[in-house]
């Protein structure tokens, strides 16, 4: 199962992550993002994390596979 | 009547503690060499930089000028990236490049934070800012600015030609802004002169560019000593009794980071309304595409933020260092340029296309690093729904005089005269 998490050193709360993919992320009281529940990806979202990964840009967004 | 001492004096007298800066000699009139002498205030540079950014990338990727005191302007993704992440070689002490350098120990606070302001003291400037613009925050204006652009036109009538940018693009982010601060919403026209002032009066002389300078600030405490009198919900009387380590903030940094609000988060979004407009004008299978799938227009939008860009930042090198080859001297200019880095081959595929089907766009067109423009996610919600409003109600339009339209000089690019032909 896919894991994906956000490393908070880098975020900078641009958004593009709970813009992409608002049933994974979403964002804080400061606009940073967060990864809503465990980190597991359900399979119908993989393909949104992805796209949150690739237009992050600040690399903060990490997946694991 | 309320009196707080910190905002009872005018700005001549508020002034006058503090020490003053440097001036360099103002160098104005053609570029001999884009690589050696260039000039973000030339309008062959307004009129369509991509060319000579392009020409520079391939024969001298860091550019320098001896104009504004000296000055460098790295032009690819990589040198621009690794500056804004670089707070400790960098400063943010002043973002505007210009004839003046303020005096050093304006940092880390620098006149107008948190975009002036270096760490560590900037973490906590910003984020006593940060709640007011998030995504969910923003969303609340929403319903007040989509109904803003439907009166925006109906006001055009029945016109044949329109002026997209006077017209429209300006009075959105203006509107919204005042609406935030709590500022006369008749005062639109005013933030107009003062931005202008800011941004593209930079070679002016030094005594206008003070009196001008001036002009501003005194409006500024015109306003937050109406908000002493009648506190209001807004950002206004927010930043009045804003405390930040234990203490009520600076006037200067009151009246700074008001200022910041006006100059920053209304002709970079009027520049980035209108160029998407421009390219929408120029661009009928783009436009056609949009109004037949407005679903695309939030990918689109990243594309024309991309690819049109409005904003370059400042920075003051810190001390004498070489850099990636070229020797940089303490208070050297950075000219750090986003649109530079935006159309970067090396980082993105058919850099100079605008695709406005492009799914991957890591753009750094909000910044990179810890002064991410603070207000993207205002920006974006201005940007989607003034484009949406648009083509709703104004399907069809073309560019009515290429030549006539005019793009902004200094470091926030868009046009500032958008005749279109509608319908």
């Amino acid at each position: 199962m896919m894991r994906v998490s956000i490393d908070s050193a880098k975020c900078q709360g641009h958004g593009r992550c709970y813009s992409l993919a608002p049933q994974v992320f979403d964002e804080d009281d400061e606009g940073q993002g967060f990864v809503i529940g465990s980190g597991d990806v359900a399979a119908d979202q993989e393909a949104a994390v992805y796209l949150a990964e690739a237009n992050c840009p600040e690399g903060a967004v990490v997946i694991e596979k | 009547m309320t009196t707080d001492e910190r905002f009872g004096r005018s700005f001549e007298e508020m002034r006058s503690d503090r020490e003053f800066g440097t001036r360099s000699p103002v160098v104005t009139g053609p570029v001999s060499d884009w690589a050696t002498d260039f000039s973000h205030m030339e309008e062959e540079w307004a009129a369509d930089p991509y060319p000579i950014l392009e020409d520079l990338r391939e024969r001298c990727p860091i550019a320098h000028t001896d104009r504004f005191g000296g000055a460098w302007l790295p032009v690819r993704h990589d040198d621009v990236a690794e500056i804004a992440y670089d707070t400790d070689r960098f400063s943010s002490r002043s973002p505007v490049v210009g004839n003046f350098r303020p005096p050093l120990d304006i940092a880390p606070v620098g006149g107008i934070p948190p975009i002036s302001s270096d760490p560590p003291f900037h973490h906590d400037a910003r984020k006593l800012l940060l709640p007011a613009f998030t995504r969910n925050a923003v969303a609340k204006l929403e319903p007040a600015t989509r109904d803003f652009c439907h009166k925006l036109i109906d006001d055009m009538g029945t016109a044949d030609v329109v002026d997209a940018a006077t017209q429209y693009a300006q009075h959105i982010p203006a509107r919204v802004i005042a609406q935030m601060l709590g500022f006369p919403q008749e005062d639109g026209p005013k933030f107009r002169t003062y931005i202008e002032d800011t941004l593209e009066g930079i070679n002016l002389p030094p005594e206008e560019r003070v009196a001008k300078v001036g002009a501003l600030f005194s409006y500024l405490l015109e306003q937050i000593r109406a908000h002493l009198d009648q506190p209001a919900d807004d950002l206004t009387t927010y930043l009045i009794d804003a405390e930040l380590h234990g203490q009520k903030l600076d006037p200067f940094h009151v009246a700074g980071t008001i200022s910041l609000m006006l100059v920053a988060g209304i002709d970079t979004t009027w520049s980035a309304i209108g160029a998407s407009l421009w390219h929408l004008a120029r661009t009928p299978a783009d436009r056609k595409r949009l109004v037949d799938e407005p679903s695309l227009l939030p990918t689109a939008m990243e594309e024309f933020l991309r690819a049109y860009a409005p904003v370059t930042m400042g920075r003051l090198v810190k001390q004498d260092m070489e850099w990636h080859g070229v020797q940089m001297k303490a208070e050297d200019w950075i000219l750090l340029s986003f649109p530079a880095a935006n159309r970067d081959p090396a980082k993105f595929d058919r850099a100079n296309e605008v695709v406005v089907d492009r799914e991957v766009n890591k753009h750094a067109a909000f910044g990179l690093g810890i002064h991410r423009c603070l207000g993207s996610h205002l920006a974006r919600m201005e940007l989607r729904v003034a484009l949406e409003v648009w083509l709703e109600r104004i399907p069809e339009f073309t560019l009515a005089d290429p030549t006539a339209v005019h793009w902004s000089t200094g470091q926030v690019r868009g046009p500032r005269t958008l005749p279109l032909r509608v319908g």
